[in-house]
């Protein structure tokens, strides 16, 4: 008798191997309370030192806000030809910092939990799934300030800003595929977490947060078709339509299109990506 | 093995062999080294191979609770990794009944937060839902015997403090297949009694133990049968005291 045999008679498994994709997935969402509760808690130790702890999620982003209007709507002048110009920078600014975030440390979000990595077994999409969760805690309390902003500047509140609710979910899910992709690439190449700040600084300068790419570029037509399908553009240019009023800030109702193309395009690419290594994560060669 | 046939066997390694690929990195740079060739060197930056585990072999069945022993850098805990699945074989293959579970929480817990608040994370990393910890939780602290503190964050606990509460964590699940690396060492007098008798029960409910440790007294407390593993192949299995002394004697040359 072979030990195949003796093992199968006896009711053994194979240890180790990757599970099929719909099993890995069904083990990811029985670790459901595991990812919500890293994501919380780590949220919590995060700011648990500092004297006014959480008060840094709200004071961060309106610092970093501040900063840009002064530099480059003040002293560079890109306020120019943008309607209520400080509105248009911390609608821009908030929801570029959620992106920011989930991009940055995202990456690392395999390679800094090497220990729990080799000492637990969990499916390790929990991992990725676990930061940006703990992100999007962080992120959505500085909505507030962007409604606040919004109605100091006009905006009368409605109905509208309910596609807010659609936009952020649109918005987690394409920045969770992200993440699952940079993560996985980020255990194979280390030297991708000295490249990623300078990725995220050209999304920062290319997705029109502090000036208007319509209006700098209006007489370049195809720039602006490439725009068009600049992922973070067109989720800064569909939250500033939605809560603002005037002109400028028309819905663009194929935006909506675009973006759910790439979120769930990344999302179902980064998915697969990130399981087919699964076993490669807890080596540590 | 006739003799043990009308046991149920919980594990079987058969003929692993575990091979890590390891760029070398931390060699000094030759004369030869320098100009072109720094390019051709970082190509072939020295890929050292080191067999880690070379064709072990062992059957576990249930109530068993086994020593794992070996000087340093034997492949103990490497064999234990490969039985979790963490470490992945390069040949050979492991059964298990159930999913073995290695007693090393350590590494989901964060020291900035409460002892209270590590428990349920703890917890939930190894498996258990919200509810069975909620179940447990007076249990996990009772054992751990840290009542006072466990609201104060898990970094000004003493190292002590630390292992106890990770041990009652981690023990705090029903495991069928369990796997301790060298947590008994840690922890006075009292705490160490605790805690063999703890895998004493695990074992006699049907449960299977591995107990890696350098701690003889541990292992014969502990275990009915002992696997002495040296440079990656097995040099001896079977009841706990002849293969205890004959690593000793081993030793003492």
């Amino acid at each position: 008798m072979t030990v195949a045999d003796e093992a199968a008679q006896y009711g053994l498994h194979r240890v180790g191997g990757r599970p099929p994709l719909g099993q890995y997935l069904a083990e990811v969402w029985q670790r459901r309370e595991f990812v919500f509760s890293l994501s919380k808690f780590r949220l919590e130790a995060e700011f648990s030192a500092n004297r006014i702890g959480m008060g840094w999620i709200l004071l961060r982003p309106i610092l970093n806000a501040a900063i840009y209007g002064l530099i480059f709507g003040v002293l560079l002048q890109t306020r120019r030809n943008v309607d209520s110009f400080i509105a248009f920078l911390v609608v821009g600014v908030m929801l570029f910092e959620f992106f920011q975030a989930c991009f940055t440390a995202g990456a690392k979000s395999i390679t800094s939990n090497q220990a729990l990595v080799q000492s637990l077994s969990f499916p390790r999409l929990a991992l990725p799934l676990a930061l940006v969760l703990q992100k999007l805690m962080q992120f959505l309390p500085t909505l507030s300030i962007v409604l606040i902003v919004a109605v100091a500047n006009g905006s009368r509140p409605s109905l509208t800003w309910l596609l807010l609710i659609p936009l952020i979910a649109l918005f987690a899910v394409f920045n969770t595929g992200l993440t699952f992709i940079t993560a996985r690439l980020t255990v194979h190449f280390r030297d991708l977490t000295q490249l990623l700040p300078f990725l995220s600084r050209m999304f920062f300068y290319t997705s029109g947060i502090f000036f208007s790419i319509e209006q700098r570029f209006s007489d370049h037509p195809t720039a602006l078709k490439i725009v068009d399908w600049q992922p973070i553009h067109e989720v800064l240019t569909l939250g500033r339509a939605i809560v603002l009023d005037g002109p400028q800030y028309q819905i663009p109702t194929e935006y909506w299109a675009y973006l759910s193309i790439w979120a769930f395009g990344l999302l179902a690419l980064g998915t697969i990506f990130f399981w087919s290594a699964e076993e490669r994560y807890g080596r540590t060669d | 093995m006739d003799a043990q046939t009308d046991r149920r066997p919980a594990v079987i390694v058969d003929d692993v062999h575990v091979e890590y690929r390891v760029l070398a990195t931390g060699k000094r740079p030759t004369a030869a080294d320098t100009g072109r060739n720094m390019l051709q060197r970082s190509r072939s930056r020295t890929t050292r191979t080191v067999h880690a585990l070379k064709g072990v072999s062992f059957t576990a069945y249930e109530n068993d609770s086994i020593g794992i022993i070996g000087t340093n850098g034997s492949g103990k805990s490497t064999l234990m990794r490969a039985i979790v699945g963490l470490t992945p074989v390069s040949r050979g293959t492991i059964y298990a009944s159930s999913r073995p579970s290695l007693l090393g929480v350590g590494a989901a817990l964060i020291r900035d937060l409460s002892g209270e608040r590590n428990v349920v994370l703890g917890g939930l990393a190894l498996g258990m839902s919200q509810r069975e910890i909620e179940e447990r939780y007076d249990e996990i602290v009772d054992f751990s015997g840290i009542r006072d503190f466990i609201e104060l964050p898990m970094r000004t606990y003493s190292s002590g403090m630390t292992a106890r509460l990770k041990f009652a964590i981690a023990t705090a699940q029903t495991h069928e297949i369990l796997i301790v690396d060298e947590a008994l060492a840690v922890g006075d007098q009292k705490f160490r009694q605790r805690s063999e008798s703890r895998i004493r029960e695990i074992r006699d409910n049907a449960g299977t133990v591995f107990l890696v440790s350098h701690s003889m007294r541990s292992i014969r407390d502990t275990c009915n049968r002992v696997v002495w593993i040296e440079k990656g192949t097995l040099m001896m299995d079977g009841p706990t005291e002849d293969v205890v002394s004959a690593y000793e004697e081993a030793q003492a040359k």
